[in-house]
């Protein structure tokens, strides 16, 4: 009797005191040493990975030119007072008045820290924002969350303005649906909009606001499903269509100085980073009609409005990105920088490539890498 | 960005989607068994009327030629679980995937082969559900049911469907069967359950007994819980936030009656069962500006299915069962911008209809040597509101041989199923080729001294599961060029059972097996052009070494004071080797623990019992890079509860306290899904 209790409190006390760790230490950055260093006056860049929804990783590397090394994940051992961390699925990133802009998708805020130390600032709680860009003091990001009218699916986004002294949101101008990259040319903003959300009924506009009135001044038909938007040196706005992921495909437009579509390149194009007179394209197009992804690379003249090559990494290492995802090149050095997402569940990593397309190195970042802000201005405590 | 919110849809169908029990029991039923076992149980002080005379179950651990795991009569009501899915944890080999609350998904994985791996059957005839393949156990009651077993293989009666042969494992679910006392013609039972979560669950019990052969029963239950709790997360000199879960409200009911009937040799059982909720969905727990935004999304389900069963011994030689299902599962997702203005306006309606008919033919042809043959036919169909949907139907048609040999000391039986599934769609060429499977199973068990109750056992399986409706057609993620998703399983393990007198152990029993299984054509989601816009492919491969033992004792310290144990234990080694190239190649796949076990200790005391459940699991990785990004520390719970039975003006009654996870530990089984901390629960049930 008396042993049997033993054995059952010994069992308890076993049971009670199964050790598990307390809370959570705060993991911090993994340093890789990638190249030996390099002065000039880009001092490195930030890197935002978005992870997947609902996993709360959305996570900040940087590449520090100084030191050749490159630090991922750096948020949380900054900030670590911040709930959470960065958030969920990070969108873009850009760095003005020596801030950095995180765009958090999935969490509905942008996480506004500084520059030098990548430290928390402050946040602005936008709804389902997705991208941002700067002028003259203020910060205009896009949102699908515009106001619900009578039919909930007829949902337009919108483009709100922030004063980025206060962070306070100070104006919204509604726009077309499901608006994506903005860029703004001759004080006007150009949106655009994808719908796609509203399949099979995409939207194919971009919107035009007068940044004196904050009005939508007009919409311009470009397009289906909408995504990426910029400017090149000649005035000219690049603009990116998704098409429909069965007949209709992937495409680039061209918007000239008079707001008409002056070009359609009929190059498909899942990203596009322009750089003096080259626009770096890759394409990652899916087609439900053969039920696979067709991955091109392609550099396109500015001037000239042709390809000029049908690939800018040129040593083979294409075939090890399994899906293309970020792309940026380094405006003074010229080096190619692309992502491979992987199979979007694991880390994905970063390739470096000279100008004439050889990779340099390759380091693993966080969970799909996506979105780069290259500064002139080094992180400090590294 | 089309298809982003599509694809969280799937991801919650996958999760969340319809369940939906059923009915019909089988001679060897382990309702059958724990009924035959309490009879032998020694009486407590207070006479247990017939109502509740299916108390006590042991685990029949020696004498099934195939690991199973059992839980049954009070042991299972002790447990001071919500759900089927909660005391499923207790079993060894298991993962069970929880969404955290009353109305959370949960989903079981057996040995690491995936939620689609598993049959769940209600009172022996399948839940389906071509739409995700995985069903939400979370959903069913312990109210009504007497037994939960787990198999791994098949079970190893082989007088079975040709279902039962379908599955790399299977859960059984198993109802009371009304039982009446000479003389009485009615039973009536009333239990109200309250407790954490405002959690109110009533529910009630009507038996009849129409004549000698046939009995009725009438079952209802309803629930609502608010789903609110708080929860901690923190970090070691860094934040610590509590928040409280929203919108995880959850209201439902239960319907259930059934016919039960005896004829010369033979029985049969009809039943009805209703099943409708209204949930919400909490979402992901993840960083946000606190206050501003609540998710409002809800879901509407119901499920309906009418079954039956008939079973006759025709001759020494000849033996029939018949079964026979209807099911009709209706789901309504809504997302409304106006409720919530992050989201985007989703409001979609799926049905899903299922017709099932089997034949299990059982042929003695000589005292050792038995044949079975069965045959089922199963019709599905899905119906949704979504864009370019092609309104799939599938045709599937199952044919099983096996057959068993007694030849003592060794038992064999092995048995071969074909699986021809055909399907139809609109457009025609939408819809997917036929597929045509033939798939083996072997079972060996040695019992080398007759004398001894040590049994060594063996087992093969080969078995796919369909890619789900979902998999093949879900408009923009599905891909109707999937193969099936192979499993193959290699065990070797034994029993040892043994009873004593005298002393205060009173009977041991122990089973340990060791297993190797593969997983091919693993059909994984993969994105294409960017993160939102995914579809279905046949990638993965993973191979799973475990071990799992289990250990049951029941003790008699004093004449009064009795203890039942219960503990298990599972090592597994699941690895991912699908890319060669990643760096995370042969990485432990996501959500497995290397280690974890249970432990129930369950004293009584002439009409008190005391129950003490304790889980642990530990450390594992969200994905198959085991990176410190993606640890998630060990988490355990201890649970506790204490019943007494009593009478009240001369009517049986139960009334217990639960306290679960004692310690209030905050952890989460999957990523951004808080699990509740300390919570509690009070029952009361009389027998009228």
């Amino acid at each position: 009797m008396n042993k049997t209790k033993q054995y059952c409190w010994l069992l308890l006390l076993c049971v009670f005191c199964a050790c598990r760790k307390g809370a959570d230490s705060v993991i911090p950055p993994t340093v890789t040493p990638v190249s030996p260093g390099d002065t000039g006056s880009i001092k490195g860049f930030y890197l935002l990975n978005e992870a997947n929804m609902g996993s709360n990783k959305a996570s900040l590397d940087f590449y520090d030119y100084t030191s050749g090394n490159y630090y991922k994940d750096i948020y949380p051992a900054r900030n670590p007072g911040v709930v959470k961390e960065l958030g969920d699925v990070g969108n873009d990133i850009q760095i003005y008045g020596g801030r950095l802009y995180a765009v958090i998708n999935v969490s509905n805020l942008i996480e506004v820290m500084d520059v030098r130390t990548a430290k928390h600032v402050g946040t602005i709680t936008i709804p389902n924002c997705r991208y941002i860009t700067f002028d003259k003091g203020y910060a205009y990001v896009s949102s699908y969350a515009g106001p619900v009218l009578i039919d909930p699916n007829a949902r337009l986004g919108y483009v709100a303005k922030v004063d980025t002294a206060t962070l306070a949101i100070i104006d919204t101008c509604v726009v077309g649906y499901q608006p994506e990259e903005l860029a703004i040319r001759d004080n006007k903003i150009y949106v655009a909009n994808s719908g796609g959300y509203r399949v099979p009924n995409y939207d194919n506009t971009v919107s035009v606001i007068d940044l004196s009135t904050f009005k939508e001044i007009k919409k311009i038909t470009v397009g289906i499903n909408l995504e990426r938007l910029r400017l090149d040196g000649h005035g000219n706005i690049y603009v990116t269509s998704r098409g429909d992921y069965y007949t209709i495909p992937s495409n680039i437009y061209i918007i000239d100085g008079t707001d008409k579509v002056s070009d359609v390149l009929n190059i498909p194009a899942s990203n596009l980073m322009i750089s003096g007179d080259s626009a770096y394209i890759y394409s990652t197009e899916w087609s439900y009609v053969t039920n696979s992804n067709t991955i091109t690379y392609a550099i396109i003249n500015t001037q000239r409005k042709t390809v000029v090559s049908r690939s800018f990494i040129t040593d083979g290492t294409d075939k090890k990105i399994a899906i293309p995802y970020g792309l940026a090149i380094n405006p003074d050095t010229k080096e190619i920088f692309v992502t491979d997402a992987g199979d979007y569940i694991n880390p994905g990593r970063v390739y470096c490539f000279t100008p004439d397309g050889k990779r340099k190195w390759d380091v693993e970042a966080g969970d799909i890498p996506a979105h780069f802000a290259f500064t002139r201005i080094r992180l400090s405590g590294l | 960005m089309n298809t982003s919110k599509h694809f969280q849809l799937v991801v919650l169908l996958l999760a969340f989607s319809a369940a939906r029990p059923l009915f019909a029991q089988s001679a060897v039923d382990p309702a059958r068994r724990a009924a035959d076992s309490a009879k032998r149980r020694p009486t407590d002080s207070i006479k247990i009327k017939s109502l509740d005379s299916v108390v006590v179950a042991r685990d029949r651990l020696s004498k099934e030629i195939v690991p199973v795991q059992t839980l049954a009569g009070v042991e299972l009501q002790r447990l001071g679980t919500h759900s089927v899915a909660d005391a499923i944890r207790y079993f060894s080999g298991v993962q069970v995937k929880d969404y955290g609350g009353v109305g959370g998904l949960k989903t079981i994985n057996i040995r690491s082969l995936g939620s689609q791996h598993v049959g769940v059957f209600y009172d022996g005839i399948e839940l389906g559900n071509a739409q995700n393949g995985t069903i939400d156990l979370g959903r069913f009651s312990l109210d009504n049911m007497v037994s939960i077993s787990l198999y791994n293989g098949q079970k190893s009666a082989i007088f079975q469907s040709a279902k039962d042969f379908a599955s790399a494992g299977a859960i059984y679910m198993t109802t009371r069967t009304p039982e009446f006392q000479p003389e009485i013609k009615n039973n009536l039972k009333a239990t109200v359950k309250t407790g954490s979560f405002g959690t109110i669950n009533p529910s009630f019990l009507w038996e009849h007994r129409l004549s000698d052969k046939i009995k009725s029963s009438f079952n209802a239950e309803y629930l609502y819980s608010n789903g609110r709790y708080k929860f901690t997360y923190a970090k070691k000199d860094g934040y610590d936030t509590t928040e409280t879960r929203k919108n995880g409200d959850v209201r439902s009911i239960r319907l259930e009656s059934g016919l039960y009937g005896k004829i010369k040799d033979g029985d049969w059982k009809v039943k009805a069962y209703f099943y409708s909720s209204d949930r919400g969905y909490p979402g992901a727990a993840v960083r946000e500006t606190p206050g501003v935004f609540t998710h409002q999304d809800r879901q509407w389900d119901d499920n309906f299915f009418l079954q039956s069963s008939f079973t006759k011994n025709f001759s020494a030689h000849y033996s029939l069962r018949l079964n026979a299902k209807y099911a009709y599962d209706y789901l309504h997702y809504l997302s409304d911008p106006r409720l919530d203005i992050t989201t985007i306006y989703v409001n979609n309606h799926y049905r899903q209809q299922e017709a099932y008919v089997s034949a299990a033919n059982l042929f003695t042809i000589l005292p050792f040597w038995s044949v079975n043959v069965s045959t089922d036919f199963l019709f599905n169909t899905l119906n949704a509101d979504l864009v370019n949907f092609v309104y799939p139907r599938r045709y599937t048609e199952l044919a099983a041989v096996a057959t068993s040999l007694d030849l003592s000391p060794v038992k064999i039986q092995g048995s071969l199923l074909g699986t021809f599934v055909h399907e139809t769609a609109t457009p025609a060429n939408s819809a997917a080729p036929n597929k045509q499977e033939y798939t083996p199973s072997v079972i060996v068990n040695y019992k080398p001294w007759e004398k001894q109750n040590i049994n060594f056992r063996a087992f093969y399986k080969r078995i796919f599961r369909m890619p789900t409706l979902n998999d093949l057609y879900y408009t923009f993620i599905g891909n109707k060029l999937l193969k099936p998703e192979y499993t193959t399983q290699y065990d070797a393990g034994g029993t040892y059972g043994h009873n004593l007198s005298g002393g205060h152990l009173r009977r041991i029993e122990f089973q340990a097996d060791a297993y190797f299984n593969q997983v091919k054509n693993k059909i994984i989601a993969m994105p294409t052009s960017n993160q939102f816009l995914w579809t279905m492919v046949n990638l993965g491969y993973v191979e799973i070494r475990g071990l799992d033992v289990a250990v049951q004792s029941n003790w008699q310290l004093a004449k009064t004071i009795n203890v039942n144990t219960r503990l298990s234990y599972t090592y597994q080694k699941a690895q991912d080797f699908t890319d060669k190239t990643s760096s995370y190649y042969g990485g432990q796949i996501a959500y497995v623990p290397w280690h974890s076990g249970s432990a129930i200790i369950n004293p009584s005391w002439k009409s008190w019992s005391l129950n003490y459940s304790f889980i642990y699991t530990g450390k594992r990785y969200t994905t198959s890079a085991n990176i410190p990004e993606n640890y998630f520390k060990p988490w355990y719970t201890h649970d506790l509860s204490l019943s007494k039975e009593l009478k009240i003006a001369k009517k049986q009654a139960r009334i217990s306290a639960e306290v679960n996870n004692v310690l209030n530990q905050q952890y989460e089984v999957v990523q951004s899904y808080p699990m509740p901390g300390t919570n509690v629960k009070f029952i009361f049930n009389v027998t009228l």
